[in-house]
């Protein structure tokens, strides 16, 4: 018998990659490249989405051959990619409308203050589960019709398509201007702002209140069921599968059940709780968020803690500070000494995310002294992470009234023994890592193969989860009671440091 | 200067003569340009060769730099980037394979655990990244050993500790396993280290096709040498297809 596999690909913030699954969800083949970050000015982040598109015509055909595959032999193509990363582009070209307007650009700011000054604002919560804020999508396609002359017309008329990176390369995989199709999925809608939680559909009153027209907007569909066949890059695979990448992590984690929760590390880091199928409403400052839908099944939800930068910390240390010249060194720095020397690094580039949602808070590094070294700071980084988590898990606990047991991990940073062992010290709890890393790549594998029939049912995901690694809490309470406290003292010296329209 | 060894003074500007050069220079440029002795500059580029620092073009008899030299200052690979690079193909091995996967590089005559992924049977197991197992009574260990003349340098005239009576305890002994290894590519071991237990282990070459570590999955003896003591063949290439996989994203070309 011939075998068969899954193909998956994972649109992610510095990269896209391509990988071929198994039946028993193991890896089988993997090509990833990177694309550029554009940063015209201080503040904004753009991606070209044509660079991207590219990257995955080239890198799908490679997948395959890497692994001796043919294209018959992929049974399905699922997709998970960087949420709320905005896209415009002309129907009737294919070309982008400008660049893509990435999750962490803030050119939004003042436009989302006025928004919320404005009648209805708080319609915006209730609503979409989301509070207003420059991180989701309706802000930043607003602001570019706004931007772009003419392009409101047009995308009145339809001639101009509105979409996240899963719509983009959907629509591009379907044929592009020879019959793509428009399309998006529960869990990226939900984070536009734009639709409604209860009823998955987009909201009227919130396209009004953002001043959107419904004619650009893809059909929100399930997580796993047939968009289309493509005709492009995997000529005759099947296009079954879309979620927002930290939904795909969850997915990929088998966190299926109420309770259930994963953090997944990697540029910003993303910690999910699946809260069944109600929305629980977060007053800690969580998101509320479609988690996945199977087909015609009722949603899952989730409560969901993001944290900007964590990874990108890391990034920062090696491109900007240049004291490192790999991400991974940064363990071996941080293991030249003890502890962190009394120094901390609160990385509040652009505001701060979940819990605090403070736009006008900046990075800070306090405590130094002549006796800090690179080594400690190289710590500090690290252990940045690990508070930035605490505080997550502190409002997830809070706001489900639940005790996280274990945490469930996965992204690049778990590749890092000193920050994970940090992490289960300050939580305190195990953290433990699943046999595939790649969970978010795997998650848009299984929903894509549960919609074909490749795999049967959740129970039998279920089974090909095993745990890879596990780290047990080991610091005294007393040290990291202290260190949370010293931690929290310096978020809120990061608090106010941009002050509105302040001309010096 | 006293103290100075006057040959690796004269083979030193032979280097800097050969880096400064636009190409390949014959031992009598060579000679003349240094005031050297013809046949003394034809013995140290006869060791600097040896060494790999210099390389002869078989057609002109020339001589030019070697890759070994132009890769000493790069072929160092941090471990913690080699566990962030290996992670995946580890995962894939422990769960194609049924075993415990462990990542191992050469520290100090012994080898440093650097990555650990546990047996995909979800029972207990700690994490052990960072201990470190002794290079002669391990499959990662007998690979080390085979591909990396520093750990062999280090281990000689060390006395081999007897973990079991299997472990292999003389030098003798000790060097026909290694050599057996540069045969095959692999390295194998039952019983050697733990009673019950077993090792397979494949190199992890870096850029250049230098090795910078072993990877290998261990398990029990029944699994790993089921038949009358024989290696299960097919876990054997699991392992060479991992080692490969790794070897290759880390730049080592044809391996
Ligand atoms: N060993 C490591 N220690 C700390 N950070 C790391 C390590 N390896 C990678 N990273 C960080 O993880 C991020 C990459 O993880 P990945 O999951 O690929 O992210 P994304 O999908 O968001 O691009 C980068 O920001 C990098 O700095």
């Amino acid at each position: 018998m011939v075998a068969r596999y899954v193909m998956s690909v994972d649109q992610g913030t510095t990269s896209t990659r391509c990988i071929l699954f198994d039946h028993g969800g193991r890896l089988v083949s993997v090509t990833q490249r990177e694309h550029r970050q554009r940063y015209p000015k201080p503040g904004w982040v753009e991606h070209d989405a044509t660079e991207i598109w590219r990257n995955l015509e080239h890198m799908a055909p490679e997948a395959l051959s890497r692994a001796g595959v043919d294209a018959s032999q992929v049974v399905a193509l699922g997709i998970a990619n960087q949420r709320e990363t905005t896209v415009l582009w002309d129907r009737h070209t294919g070309n982008p409308v400008g660049r893509a307007v990435v999750w962490q650009d803030t050119r939004t700011d003042e436009l989302v203050e006025e928004f919320a000054g404005q009648p209805g604002a708080e319609l915006v919560l209730e609503r979409s589960g989301l509070p207003l804020a420059t991180y989701f999508s309706a802000p930043r396609l607003r602001w570019l019709l706004d931007h772009t002359p003419g392009l409101y017309e047009r995308a009145e008329r339809g001639d101009v398509l509105f979409g996240t990176m899963e719509s983009w390369l959907v629509w591009n995989l379907t044929g592009g201007v020879d019959g793509g199709v428009h399309v998006t999925d529960v869990t990226n809608a939900s984070r536009t702002l734009l639709m409604n939680i209860e009823t998955l559909r987009w909201d009227k009153d919130l396209l009004e209140f953002f001043g959107i027209p419904a004619a650009m907007l893809p059909e929100i569909r399930s997580n796993a069921e047939l968009y289309g066949t493509a005709t492009k890059a995997v000529p005759g695979v099947r296009i079954s599968a879309a979620l927002g990448d930290q939904q795909a992590a969850l997915f990929g984690q088998t966190c299926f059940a109420q309770g259930e929760a994963k953090c997944t590390y990697g540029t910003g880091s993303f910690l999910l709780l699946n809260t069944g199928t109600v929305p629980v409403r977060s007053s800690h400052g969580l998101l509320t968020t479609v988690g996945y839908r199977i087909g015609d099944e009722p949603a899952v939800y989730a409560l969901e803690g993001s944290i900007a930068v964590t990874g990108s910390l890391v990034q920062w240390f090696r491109d900007s500070l240049g004291l490192i010249t790999t991400a991974p060194e940064i363990e071996t720095l941080a293991r030249t000494v003890e502890d962190n020397g009394g120094c901390y690094i609160v990385p509040a580039f652009s505001g701060l995310f979940a819990p605090h949602w403070r736009a006008d808070a900046r990075g800070i590094i306090v405590g130094l002294t002549s006796y800090i070294t690179k080594g400690h700071l190289a710590r500090a980084v690290l252990e940045a992470t690990g508070w930035q988590t605490r505080e997550v898990v502190d409002a997830m606990n809070a706001d489900s009234g639940l005790e996280l047991s274990t945490l469930k991990v996965d992204g690049g940073m778990t590749a890092d023994n000193l920050l994970m062992q940090f992490i289960a010290d300050v939580l305190p709890a195990p953290v433990v890592r699943p046999m595939v890393a790649e969970t978010v790549s795997l998650g848009a594998a299984y929903a894509a193969g549960l919609a074909v029939g490749y795999w049967p049912d959740l129970e039998g995901l279920r089974r090909n989860w095993h745990r890879a690694a596990q780290w047990l809490p080991s610091m005294d309470a007393e040290r990291r009671e202290s260190e949370y406290a010293n931690w929290k003292r310096a978020v809120e010296r990061t608090f106010g440091w941009v002050r509105p329209n302040h001309t010096a | 200067m006293p103290g100075s060894v006057q040959s690796i003074e004269r083979a030193a500007a032979i280097l800097r003569l050969l880096a400064r050069g636009s190409g390949r220079l014959g031992v009598g440029e060579i000679s003349t340009s240094l005031g050297l002795a013809k046949g003394t500059t034809h013995g140290i580029l006869k060791t600097l060769q040896d060494v790999g620092f210099v390389e002869q073009d078989k057609a002109s008899g020339k001589y030019q730099l070697g890759a070994t030299l132009l890769h000493l200052g790069t072929s160092y690979l941090d471990v913690n980037e080699l566990r962030s690079r290996a992670i995946n193909w580890a995962d894939a091995l422990a769960s194609r394979s049924g075993e415990a996967v462990r990542i191992g590089t050469p520290l100090d005559g012994k080898v440093l655990v650097v990555h650990h992924v546990f047996r995909p049977d979800d029972s207990l197991q700690t994490l052990d990244t960072g201990t470190l197992l002794p290079v002669h009574a391990t499959a990662l260990g007998k690979v080390l050993l085979a591909y990396d003349s520093g750990v062999a340098a280090e281990l000689a005239g060390a006395t081999l500790e007897q973990y079991t009576r299997r472990t292999l305890v003389t030098p003798a002994a000790l060097r026909k396993a290694v050599a057996e290894v540069r045969e095959t590519g692999w390295a194998g071991e039952a019983e050697e280290f733990a009673a019950g237990q077993a090792s397979i282990a494949a190199p992890i070459r870096g850029y250049g096709g230098y090795v910078v570590g072993a990877i290998s999955i261990a398990g029990s003896v029944d699994r790993l040498y089921p038949s009358a003591g024989r290696v299960d063949q097919s876990l054997v290439t699991f392992v060479q297809n991992a080692s490969r996989a790794i070897s290759r994203d880390l730049g080592a070309g044809r391996w």
